[in-house]
């Protein structure tokens, strides 16, 4: 019993200095920053430090398949060697230059037509009744959640040469030769558009729903019309959300694997079908690894604005 | 307010996106009760593939592998993930916030070919360190896809949290409540819907993972979306549109009911 209540006083004899300290707050916050904290920084922040290290290796056969950066000789020296070979090798092969060029205007292309198809959708469903737009909603989440692999394979079915389009075109005597629809850029751009397109609505819904209708009462009561407010009024206000949804769009579509691997040709040479290869083909991993460094460096922009989008919303979050 | 009906633009624009975003899967259920091995050549009604998928000894073993990773990973995602957006939601300063911001929702973007490798790479080099993992399997595959996960996780919980009253809160802490027990008896209860859509969505997005998993898998370990991919390269198979079939019909059932209890709570709301 005296142990007991000896071990009271003392903790809270403790409490009561951490508090004075305004340790007791700050060891509880940080106890709980701490977990996802170091959950990213060991299976996130890490890992991308570790593909920095293994660029600058040299690629050699054996298990792993790269040279240490660090040596030690008998002097007690320790030697660092750096090789920049596997970026000079990226920048001389006109393989790899062509590759990032390509995604680059596959992506950018596909981002800019799912804003032209997503923003007339995600205007509408901002404008119909509650009731409705949960349904409608509802239909644009759903392909979303199903898989994105059937998705990009649905399209296979579709647009071989035996696909059902052409079969239809054919029958109906509108062509007499079917028309290659696949193993080119216009069939991954399309997949790209249908794979990402949830993407591109549901941040453009949000900013198109949260602008204030008086806003456009007002336009209309001065004289504006619709056509007009909606390109004074309403196109500024949801370009935040355009914005969002083309990151959204645009930089998962850079580093696709999938989908010009299944729709795109033997001669599509996107980064990321590049980068699979060299790694699970060639087992080049040091040269993998430059190709994700130098990917990163190429999007880390795109990221950084799309981080900014997403955290300036959590700016009203209340003090504490 | 402008109805749809006023504008015949929207109206068919619309139903052009819907049309797009909803025919290919139309398609392909339609084709999985075809008799004939081809695609496109309708030949008469069975139910032939399905029989056939479910006698397929390797696609069950896949199944019950992906169900186990996703089940997982969508637990502890969900776990990581809330702790993190309350974090960032409810700790406006603390050293390194938007270095925190920063890492944890860059897998949201960053592409999964990027982020399969880095991982891979570190499970490595983590092996050469400590001798672990020595085998690549399921365990590194959820470790991959929890990493993901929790930016998902984090978007849905973190805007449920700042739109959720904090007033609520505060009044628990003025009244004497400890901040833990604040957690647990109010928070967590009013955020508990965002904490099942993003369990969900964690568990759909394993599911539903083939670059990830096909970086940090192992030998013998394959996933179904991994057997999905690789039968896909050799060419199309009608067992695979019974397969996702059975996967749109599964996740379309639960949508649509997730709907339909949002929309009477909408209208309790409106009527109240």
């Amino acid at each position: 019993m005296r142990f007991f209540s000896a071990f009271f006083s003392a903790k809270s004899f403790l409490l009561r200095v951490l508090d004075f300290l305004r340790l007791r707050t700050f060891m509880g916050k940080a106890a709980v920053v701490a977990l996802p904290y170091g959950w990213h920084i060991i299976f996130f922040l890490i890992p991308f430090l570790i593909v920095l290290k293994i660029s600058f290796s040299q690629s050699l056969l054996g298990a792993p398949p790269y040279s240490d950066l660090f040596s030690w000789f008998e002097d007690d020296i320790l030697q660092l060697r750096l090789n920049l070979g596997n970026y000079f090798y990226l920048g001389e092969d006109n393989l790899y230059l062509a590759a990032y060029w390509e995604s680059i205007r596959l992506s950018g292309f596909a981002t800019l037509i799912s804003l032209l198809i997503g923003y007339p959708i995600a205007y509408g469903i901002a404008r119909v009744t509650p009731g409705v737009r949960i349904f409608l909603l509802l239909l644009i989440i759903l392909p979303f959640w199903t898989s994105f692999l059937i998705r990009v394979y649905a399209w296979i079915g579709l647009l071989n040469n035996g696909g059902l389009i052409n079969t239809l075109l054919l029958k109906t005597g509108m062509i007499q030769e079917p028309l290659s629809l696949m193993h080119n850029d216009f069939a991954v751009c399309l997949g790209i558009v249908y794979s990402y397109l949830p993407f591109m609505i549901l941040p453009l819904y949000v900013s198109l729903d949260k602008i204030n209708p008086r806003l456009l009462e007002a336009a209309h009561d001065l004289g504006c019309k619709p056509v007009k407010s909606f390109f004074l009024v309403t196109l500024p206000l949801s370009l935040r959300g355009a914005i969002a949804g083309g990151m959204l769009v645009f930089i998962p579509g850079v580093g696709e694997y999938i989908i010009p691997e299944l729709l795109g040709g033997s001669e599509s040479i996107m980064v990321g079908k590049i980068l699979w290869s060299e790694f699970f083909v060639n087992r080049d991993w040091p040269l993998a690894s430059a190709l994700a460094i130098s990917m990163l460096v190429l999007l880390v922009l795109p990221i950084i604005i799309f981080q900014r989008l997403l955290s300036s919303e959590t700016e009203k979050a209340p003090p504490l | 307010m402008m109805s749809l009906r006023k504008s015949k633009f929207l109206l068919t624009m619309m139903l052009f996106g819907y049309a797009f975003l909803y025919l290919p899967i139309l398609t392909l259920i339609g084709y999985s009760f075809n008799q004939g091995p081809r695609v496109t050549l309708w030949t008469g009604f069975s139910t032939k593939w399905y029989a056939s998928l479910f006698a397929n000894e390797r696609i069950l073993e896949a199944v019950w592998l992906s169900l186990r990773i996703a089940f997982c990973a969508a637990t502890i995602a969900v776990i990581v993930g809330v702790i993190a957006a309350f974090v960032l939601a409810r700790f406006r300063r603390f050293r390194g916030r938007s270095f925190f911001n920063g890492i944890v929702t860059a897998p949201l973007v960053m592409p999964d070919v990027m982020s399969g490798l880095a991982l891979l790479l570190m499970l490595v080099f983590l092996e050469q360190l400590i001798g672990w993992p020595q085998t690549r399997g399921g365990v590194t595959i959820a470790l991959g896809h929890i990493t993901v996960s929790i930016a998902y996780v984090l978007v849905i919980v973190r805007s449920r949290l700042l739109e959720m009253d904090y007033a609520l809160e505060e009044a628990a802490l003025d009244l004497g409540a400890r901040p833990l027990g604040v957690f647990f008896r109010i928070t967590l209860p009013l955020i508990f819907p965002s904490i099942g859509a993003g369990w969900l969505l964690a568990f759909t997005l394993s599911l539903d993972d083939v670059v990830l998993a096909s970086f940090l898998s192992g030998p013998g370990a394959t996933t179904l979306p991994m057997l999905v991919f690789s039968s896909i390269r050799f060419g199309i198979s009608p067992e695979i549109n019974a397969l996702a079939t059975i996967i749109v019909c599964l996740v379309a059932t639960g949508v649509l009911i997730s709907g339909y209890i949002l929309y009477r709570q909408l209208r309790q709301a409106s009527k109240a």
